[in-house]
């Protein structure tokens, strides 16, 4: 189970609303490489993992990620708070207003509501690996062009620190990669199914 | 920033290197210098709490830190996406 800390990972104060901003972070929260992406896919590929570093690793990003979703709401509420109805027609915002007011919904930048088929769970560990090795770099390519378009420093710091975390999960899951493939089979080649075979990570006679 | 944000933020930062070792640890178990900082970390983050209660009152985070008192104290903090978090 979880327990709640009523704090978020890195502070978020943002001294002035911006709708155009909101826009664009949001898909941070609902997008393909968004937050929620990464810690439903995370958390929900535990289970066939084989090998306990894993999951611990797996339980433990998927953990941080939800600390990261909570992050980007509260940019996305900040950065809607106080406007004007001239305001929300001026930023290009009214869409999303009509339909949400200022409620936090998770979207893509496009508008594109969340949906599982941004994740995966093959059941393979190898695979699985795979898919979060990319998923780190896709959300740290975001952040980077999120960073290009973004000029308000009390914005710029939490997004820098959120970019950096891509790093360091993706350098974490590189070795659960490496600790993965170190005790299959060593005729494998391939790295088929290791998930799957009953004779994982044992020498066959 | 008040003195008890910059102590929050102390807190935090400690919470955060507790964070990192713990992702470290899970790749590398067997790593004693990464268990040695996180025990140093540990020891001042508890300092830094008993700072924190003795100038500004209990340090509620979790639901399990709440004071068995008259009223139910998780609600009097902001919450954390409001902009005055930091300072209340």
């Amino acid at each position: 189970m979880w327990q709640y800390e009523k704090k978020l990972q890195y502070p978020v104060k943002i001294k002035n609303p911006n709708p155009k901003y909101a826009q664009i972070i949001i898909t941070q929260y609902g997008g393909p490489d968004g937050e929620a992406s990464a810690a439903l896919r995370y958390l929900t590929q535990r289970y066939s993992q084989p090998y306990n570093e894993v999951k611990g690793m797996l339980t433990d990003i998927g953990t941080e990620e939800l600390a990261h979703m909570e992050m980007i709401c509260a940019m996305v509420h900040q950065l809607t708070r106080n406007l004007t109805p001239e305001q929300i027609a001026e930023s290009g915002f009214a869409p999303y207003f009509v339909d949400h007011t200022n409620g936090v919904y998770p979207i893509a930048a496009s508008g594109m509501p969340w949906t599982a088929t941004y994740i995966q769970a093959k059941g393979d560990a190898i695979t699985d690996l795979h898919e979060d090795l990319a998923a780190e770099q896709k959300a740290r390519v975001t952040y980077d062009n999120l960073l290009r378009l973004i000029d308000d420093p009390d914005i710029i710091e939490p997004l820098k620190f959120l970019r950096a975390r891509e790093v360091v999960h993706y350098q974490r899951f590189g070795e659960a990669l490496r600790l993965t493939t170190d005790r299959l089979d060593c005729k494998n080649f391939y790295a088929f199914n290791p998930g799957f075979d009953k004779l994982r990570g044992k020498k066959r006679g | 920033m008040n003195d008890k944000a910059k102590l929050k933020r102390q807190i935090y930062e400690l919470d955060f290197a507790f964070y990192e070792l713990v992702l470290f640890l899970d790749s590398h178990p067997a790593n004693r210098r990464a268990m040695e900082l996180m025990r140093e970390y540990r020891e001042k983050r508890e300092k830094l709490i008993k700072e924190y209660e003795e100038r500004f009152g209990k340090y509620i985070v979790t639901l399990k830190d709440v004071p068995m008192s008259d009223s139910w104290q998780w609600l009097d903090s902001p919450w954390p996406w409001d902009t005055d978090f930091m300072e209340g």
